[in-house]
């Protein structure tokens, strides 16, 4: 379960990313969150796994008041909500398998189990065949996945996705949305911020539209509205 | 293992690095490892010399034994000494024989003719000392008198002059060391920023991120001090014959260097391996906790 309630971060210069936000979403849903750029969703993600704090207003997740975790309690909240970057944030130095693994090592997982586990999430993601390459002989799509496997490695409860297709081509993208349901159907909460107007009018899935960091709309089956500037001059 | 294996890439990947933290740390530990052995073997000197007699009485050639009886009758008489022991010059040779077992030259040229006869005299407490020395400068047949006190403070200025120096030169490279090693660390970190976010972000805890660099810290410790034992022990080894020539009455001392293959000296050399590693170890960790601390915050 996660809560935001009455959040609002303000950075300096008095710029607010999200203005009195608030939302609840429930074990195991799939909500888009969409917006345009600046809209405030990269912050929401940002605040959900604490990389920042809000300025005012409380988060929870699950059983933890994410404000109040003490530095030392923060990589517990992060192993509980497994994060796919947008740029994928891959180690170049460490091979796909490797990658992978680093979701286990962490939290102490044996050498049997770490292998038997990244296996089988790399057949899961579709490139067990390229878990001995690194990050640069690999396509995009690729990176992705490999993203998506160590996010889901650890077995998150929460899984946020930060426009995971943002650099793919349609087909792929479509992979990618696949591989993020079948997360889904285990039983895995996912949050996709995305700008995918397509995927998101295709699925018929939650969506939660942002617009200046205020909430614009809450559906349960959304769908993604272009607003189309007219030119005044004309 | 996955901790040490990452620390070992570290050091593998950055060899100048690695190279300037480990010679660093191998000056610090050499000098450290040397005071360490001066301190604890003047020590030993010193007790050596406290436990002997406080007076050593050498009397002149033609002076004959009762000449010395007096003397040590006319001592024991004030009841201010508490031994006092007649050695003959046939008991020098004996002595000196003892001494120098295994040097026939030296044994050849000595006879007991030319050894002086002595008293060896203990006092009940060392402010007697002055006392008595009037009484055996004015007796018969003296030629000289030796106190031990001298010869034990003469030692102990030059040993808390190597203490003192020692300690200020030991003092300062372990701070050159700390600073290199945070250097190097905190160049690490730098390096590896962006490691150290996705670790971060993808859950891994504060210490799974430290203690790679702590090990590769204490690595470079370890290493420096592993060098300094080997020169340090090749040293001792060299130096063998010449520390039982001086040195070889010395309890434990005497003991110690009667041979590099004996098993007081392997065991003792192993202890010292051990203290210089995890002294090494541990000032290195240390520098790296506090690069930590300076630069890796979470």
């Amino acid at each position: 379960m996660i809560r935001f309630d009455h959040v609002t971060k303000t950075f300096v210069g008095h710029i607010s990313a999200l203005i009195d936000f608030s939302v609840e979403i429930k074990d195991g849903e799939f909500v888009f969150l969409i917006g345009p750029s600046g809209a405030g969703k990269t912050t929401f993600l940002r605040l959900l796994i604490r990389d920042m704090l809000p300025t005012s207003g409380t988060i929870n997740v699950d059983e933890w008041n994410v404000n109040k975790l003490s530095p030392s309690e923060v990589h517990l909240l992060r192993r509980r909500v497994g994060t796919v970057f947008q740029d994928f944030k891959l180690l170049t130095d460490r091979t796909v398998f490797e990658n992978v693994a680093l979701g286990l090592e962490i939290l102490g997982k044996s050498e049997k189990e770490t292998h038997r586990r990244v296996l089988d999430i790399l057949d899961l993601v579709g490139i067990a065949d390229k878990r001995n390459n690194f990050p640069v002989q690999l396509s995009a799509g690729e990176m992705q996945r490999t993203g998506i496997a160590r996010a889901i490695v650890g077995g998150p409860g929460i899984l946020l996705a930060d426009e995971p297709t943002g650099n793919l081509d349609p087909q792929t993208a479509w992979d990618i949305l696949e591989i993020l349901g079948e997360i889904q159907k285990i039983g895995t909460t996912v949050i996709m911020a995305t700008h995918n107007a397509g995927i998101v009018n295709e699925l018929h899935k939650r969506t939660i539209t942002l617009e200046h960091g205020t909430l614009v709309s809450d559906e349960e089956k959304g769908k993604y509205y272009i607003k189309k500037k007219h030119a005044s001059h004309q | 293992m996955q901790a040490i294996s990452d620390a070992w890439k570290h050091i593998r990947r950055s060899p100048y690095h690695s190279t300037a933290a480990v010679l660093t740390m191998f000056l610090t530990m050499l000098l450290a490892g040397l005071f360490f052995l001066t301190t604890v073997g003047s020590s030993y000197i010193l007790r050596y010399f406290e436990s002997k007699p406080q007076i050593t009485v050498f009397f002149a050639d033609n002076a004959t034994a009762s000449v010395a009886q007096t003397l040590q009758t006319t001592l024991e008489g004030t009841g201010k000494v508490s031994s006092v022991t007649y050695v003959s010059k046939e008991d020098a040779l004996a002595i000196y024989r003892e001494q120098n077992k295994n040097d026939p030259l030296l044994l050849e040229m000595v006879t007991a003719d030319i050894l002086p006869a002595s008293l060896e005299i203990s006092a009940i407490d060392p402010a007697y000392l002055t006392e008595l020395e009037p009484v055996i400068k004015q007796a018969q047949g003296v030629e000289e008198v030796v106190f031990q006190k001298d010869v034990v403070d003469a030692l102990l200025k030059w040993t808390n002059a190597i203490r003192i120096v020692g300690g200020v030169l030991v003092g300062l490279f372990a701070l050159n060391s700390l600073l290199i090693v945070m250097t190097v660390i905190g160049m690490k970190i730098a390096l590896k920023k962006d490691e150290i976010e996705i670790l971060t972000l993808v859950g891994a805890s504060p210490w799974y991120i430290r203690v790679p660099f702590v090990l590769e810290g204490g690595a470079y410790g370890a290493a420096g001090s592993a060098v300094s034992w080997v020169i340090i022990t090749g040293f001792l080894v060299w130096l063998q014959p010449v520390i039982m020539g001086f040195l070889g009455t010395v309890p434990f001392i005497g003991t110690l260097f009667t041979s590099v293959l004996s098993q007081t000296f392997l065991l003792f050399s192993g202890s010292f391996f051990l203290f210089l590693v995890l002294v090494g170890f541990t000032l290195g960790a240390v520098g790296s906790l506090i690069a930590l601390g300076r630069y890796l915050k979470f």
